[in-house]
C-alpha cells in the first residue's frame, strides 16, 4: 500500500484529549464574591483530610494496622466488596444493555428506578431489604420456608446490601457507555453470521470494556464504604458482618487511634481509586 | 470481462485459466441442475463432490463451505438462481419501493442521491431493515423472514466498521467462526483470504494501523469470507481520498469480477457506479427511476439528476420528425426522427457561443440566452445560461476571455443537429 493512504477512520479515537493550561492572566479580575468563597469551599473539603493525616497516630500505625480485629474488618471488608462488585456486574451489565439497546413502553421510568439507590438514603436500602429478604419479608419467607436460607445478618447479607448500593453506579456508567458505542458493529456482526448474544459477548462486551471497568472500580469503592444499607439489614457481627466503616465507627467509642488507623487505610483507598479512575473522569469531558 | 448475463461465465476460479474438459462438463449441470446438487467448488477438481468439503479453494465458490438455509434442503428444480427482490420499506414520511433482479455474477449498482434511499435498500436486503411489504428470493430461497445473521448476505459497510479490538486477521475469521469453523479452520482461510487481498504482512494489525486502502481490502475479505451469495457494499470508496480511490476502485473492479454470486453496491459517484457495475440502477425518492448498462445509461438519462450526473443537457418535449418541440416553448433540431413524447440530449462542449447572433444560417439550433453563472471546471468554463432554453455552456478559459463572459451578458448559444441526441421518453 502507497503510503498516500490515510488511517482508517474506523474504531474509536485513542488520542487523549489535551488537557488544557490556565494562563498566568487567569486570576486576573476573579471578583472577590467568587475567590473568597471559592477558597472557603476548597479549605472545607480538604482540612478534614488533612486533620486525618495530622492526628494520625503513625508511630503505632504498624501495630494498629496489624491487630487481628483490623485485619478481620479489612479481609471481611474486600472479600464483601469484591463479591458486591461480582453480584453487580453479572447483574449489572446486562440490565445496562437491556435499558440502553432495546425499546419497551416505560423504559424511561424504569430507567430512573434503577437509579432510585444512588440518592435513597441507604439506611433506608437497608430497611426495604429486610422488608424484602428478612425473615419474614416477602421473598425471605420463602427462601427460608423452602430452601432454610437466612440472609439478614449474615456475610451474605453485607454482600446484598453492599450490592443494593452499588450496582446503579455500574448500570449507569456502563449504560452512557453502551449509548455512546456504535451499535452499528453490532449489525455488522450480524451480517457475519453472529446471533444478538453472540455480537454482544464478542463485539460489544470488548468495546465497552474500558466503561465496564471503571464502572466496577466505582461499584466496589461504593461498596467498601457502604454503612448504612450494611449495619440495617446485616448488623455489625465482628468477623461476620463486621466490615471497615463498621469498624471504624465503633472504635471511634473506645479507641480514637484505632479508628484513625482504619480511616487512613479507607483513605488510601479511596485516594488509588481517584488514581485508577483519573484519565477517565479528569481529562475526559 | 465478464458477461453478466451469462452467470457461468463469471466463474473466478484462479485454476481455470486453461481450457480443461473437465470444467467444460462439470459446467452446464451446475446451470441446469444447480438446485439438486450444490454447486460443487470451483476448483477444477475432477471427481465428483459428496457433501461441500470444506476445501481451501472454495472461497468464491460461495456454497462450498456455507451452511446457508438455501443449500440445505431440496427445492423446486427450476429454482431461478440469482436475486430476485422487490423491497417495499413504508416509513410514514419516506418511502422505499424497487424491484431488483440480478443473475449470478451480476454487478448491479444502486445510483441515486443523498436520501433516495440507497442505504434502505441494501439494509433491506441485508435484513438490518424489515420490509413493510414485498419479497426477497435468493437462490429461488425465500429471505424475508430470515433474520440478518442466517442470511447467505456479506456486507461492506460504508465506514467498514471493522471491529476496533481484533486483528485485521481475526477481524476476517469471525464470519467462518460464527458459520461453525474451529479457530484454526477460521484463521487458515483468514490468513487465505487477506493474502489474496495482498494484505499478507498485515493479518496481525490492528485496523487503526491500516491504512484506509487496506481497510476497505479487510474489510471486504472480511464480507467474502463467509462465501455470501448476495455481496453489498455500501459507498465502498466513499472514506477513501482521491488518489488510492483510483488504485482500490481498479482493485475492487477486479474482486467483484472474481464474485461468482450477485454483487449490489450503493454509490452516490457515478463513475464508481460505471467502472465496478455491470447494471445501473438509478434511484430517486424511493422509486427506479432508471435502470440499464451504464452505457446505455451515460447516453439516454431520463431525468435531470442522472443528465446532471454525466454531465448533459437533457430536455423532454414532443417529436415529430427531425424536430423536437420542448414543453418550454422553444424546440431543436436533431438528426433522429421521432414522433411522440422524446427527450433530447447533448454535452455542454456541443454549445457554441456568440455575443452578435452568427451570419450564417446553417446553424438551426440557435436561441438567445443570457450568462446565469460562470465556474471553472477542469481546464474548461462552464457558463450556465438562461434565457429561451437554459442550458449548459464549455468553452476555454481564452474563448470565454474573448467573448467578455461575465453574468448577466447576452449571448446567442448553437447546437448542431448532428451533436444532439433524441430519443423515446
Amino acid at each position: 500500500m502507497t503510503s498516500l493512504d490515510k488511517p482508517a477512520a474506523a474504531g474509536p479515537r485513542t488520542d487523549r484529549p489535551r488537557r488544557r493550561r490556565v494562563g498566568t492572566g487567569a486570576r486576573r479580575g476573579v471578583p472577590l464574591p467568587l475567590l473568597v468563597p471559592g477558597l472557603l469551599g476548597l479549605a472545607f473539603l480538604l482540612v478534614p483530610l488533612l486533620a486525618l493525616l495530622v492526628r494520625a497516630p503513625w508511630r503505632g500505625l504498624p501495630e494498629q494496622l496489624t491487630s487481628p480485629e483490623v485485619w478481620q474488618a479489612l479481609q471481611l471488608s474486600l472479600i464483601t466488596a469484591t463479591a458486591a462488585t461480582a453480584v453487580s456486574l453479572v447483574l449489572g451489565v446486562p440490565l445496562a444493555w437491556l435499558l440502553a439497546r432495546t425499546e419497551f413502553p416505560g423504559r424511561g421510568l424504569l430507567r430512573a428506578l434503577v437509579t432510585l439507590p444512588l440518592v435513597l438514603p441507604p439506611v433506608v436500602g437497608g430497611v426495604a431489604l429486610l422488608l424484602a429478604l428478612g425473615r419474614n419479608g416477602i421473598v425471605g419467607k420463602w427462601l427460608d420456608a423452602w430452601f432454610g436460607i437466612t440472609l439478614p445478618f449474615t456475610t451474605t447479607g453485607v454482600i446484598i446490601a453492599e450490592a443494593f448500593v452499588a450496582m446503579p453506579f455500574l448500570v449507569i456508567s456502563v449504560e452512557g457507555t453502551l449509548r455512546a458505542a456504535d451499535p452499528r458493529y453490532e449489525e455488522a456482526a450480524t451480517t457475519l453470521g453472529a446471533s444478538r448474544f453472540t455480537a454482544f459477548r464478542r463485539v460489544t462486551l470488548p468495546l465497552i470494556a474500558p466503561g465496564i471497568a471503571a464502572g466496577a472500580v466505582l461499584a466496589w469503592a461504593r461498596a467498601l464504604g457502604e454503612f448504612g444499607a450494611t449495619i440495617t439489614f446485616a448488623g455489625n457481627f465482628p468477623g461476620r458482618t463486621q466490615t471497615m466503616p463498621l469498624a471504624v465507627y465503633l472504635a471511634l467509642q473506645n479507641d480514637p487511634d484505632a479508628a484513625i488507623a482504619l480511616s487512613l487505610v479507607l483513605l488510601a483507598v479511596s485516594i488509588a481509586v481517584l488514581a485508577g479512575l483519573r484519565d477517565r473522569w479528569m481529562t475526559a469531558s | 470481462m465478464t458477461n453478466p448475463h451469462h452467470p457461468t461465465d463469471a466463474d473466478p476460479s484462479p485454476t481455470d485459466g486453461t481450457p480443461n474438459p473437465a470444467e467444460g462438463r462439470r459446467m452446464p449441470p451446475r446451470r441446469t441442475d444447480g438446485p439438486d446438487t450444490p454447486p460443487a467448488a470451483a476448483d477444477g477438481a475432477p471427481t465428483p463432490l459428496g457433501p461441500p468439503a470444506p476445501d481451501h479453494e472454495t472461497d468464491t465458490g460461495g456454497a462450498g463451505g456455507n451452511p446457508n438455509p438455501a443449500e440445505g434442503r431440496p427445492t423446486a428444480p427450476h429454482r431461478p438462481a440469482g436475486l430476485d427482490a422487490h423491497l417495499v420499506v413504508d416509513r410514514g414520511a419516506f418511502s422505499l419501493d424497487i424491484e431488483l433482479t440480478a443473475a449470478p455474477g451480476d454487478v448491479l449498482a444502486l445510483l441515486g442521491p443523498n436520501g433516495a434511499g440507497k442505504t434502505t435498500a441494501l439494509r433491506a436486503l441485508a435484513g438490518l431493515v424489515p420490509l413493510t411489504a414485498g419479497h426477497l428470493r435468493l437462490d429461488g430461497t425465500p429471505l424475508e423472514r430470515t433474520p440478518p445473521e442466517s442470511r447467505p448476505v456479506g456486507v461492506v459497510f460504508q465506514d467498514y466498521l471493522l471491529f476496533p479490538h481484533l486483528s485485521a486477521l481475526d477481524n476476517v475469521a469471525f464470519g467462518p467462526r460464527c458459520h461453525g469453523a474451529s479457530k484454526s479452520e477460521a484463521r487458515a482461510q483468514a490468513t487465505e483470504w487477506l493474502t489474496r487481498m495482498g494484505l499478507a504482512d498485515h493479518t496481525g494489525a490492528k485496523p487503526r494501523r491500516l491504512s484506509g486502502g487496506q481497510a476497505q481490502r479487510v474489510a471486504l475479505a472480511r464480507a467474502l469470507a463467509t462465501s455470501p451469495r448476495l455481496l453489498l457494499l455500501d459507498e465502498p470508496l466513499a472514506a477513501l481520498d482521491a488518489r488510492t480511490r483510483l488504485e482500490i476502485r481498479a482493485q475492487l473492479r477486479r474482486h467483484l469480477n472474481e464474485f461468482e454470486a450477485v454483487a449490489v453496491l450503493v454509490t452516490h459517484d457515478p463513475l464508481d457506479a460505471m467502472v465496478l457495475a455491470d447494471r445501473l440502477v438509478v434511484v430517486e425518492h424511493g422509486r427506479i427511476v432508471q435502470h440499464g448498462t451504464p452505457t446505455d445509461i451515460a447516453r439516454r438519462p431520463r431525468t435531470d439528476y442522472i443528465a446532471q450526473l454525466v454531465g448533459l443537457n437533457l430536455y423532454r418535449g414532443h417529436a415529430e420528425g427531425h424536430t423536437v418541440r420542448l414543453d418550454s416553448g422553444p424546440s431543436i433540431t436533431t438528426t433522429e426522427a421521432l414522433s411522440g413524447p422524446a427527450f433530447v440530449a447533448f454535452p455542454p462542449s456541443a454549445v457554441n457561443l456568440f455575443r452578435e447572433r452568427p451570419a450564417g444560417a446553417g446553424a438551426r439550433n440557435l436561441w438567445r440566452c443570457e450568462v446565469g453563472g460562470l465556474e471553472t471546471h477542469g481546464d474548461q468554463i462552464r457558463a450556465d445560461l438562461t434565457g429561451e432554453l437554459p442550458l449548459a455552456a464549455d468553452l476555454t478559459t481564452v474563448a470565454a476571455a474573448e467573448l467578455d463572459l461575465r453574468p448577466g451578458a447576452p449571448v446567442w448559444a448553437t447546437v448542431k443537429a448532428t451533436q444532439t441526441h433524441a430519443y423515446p421518453a
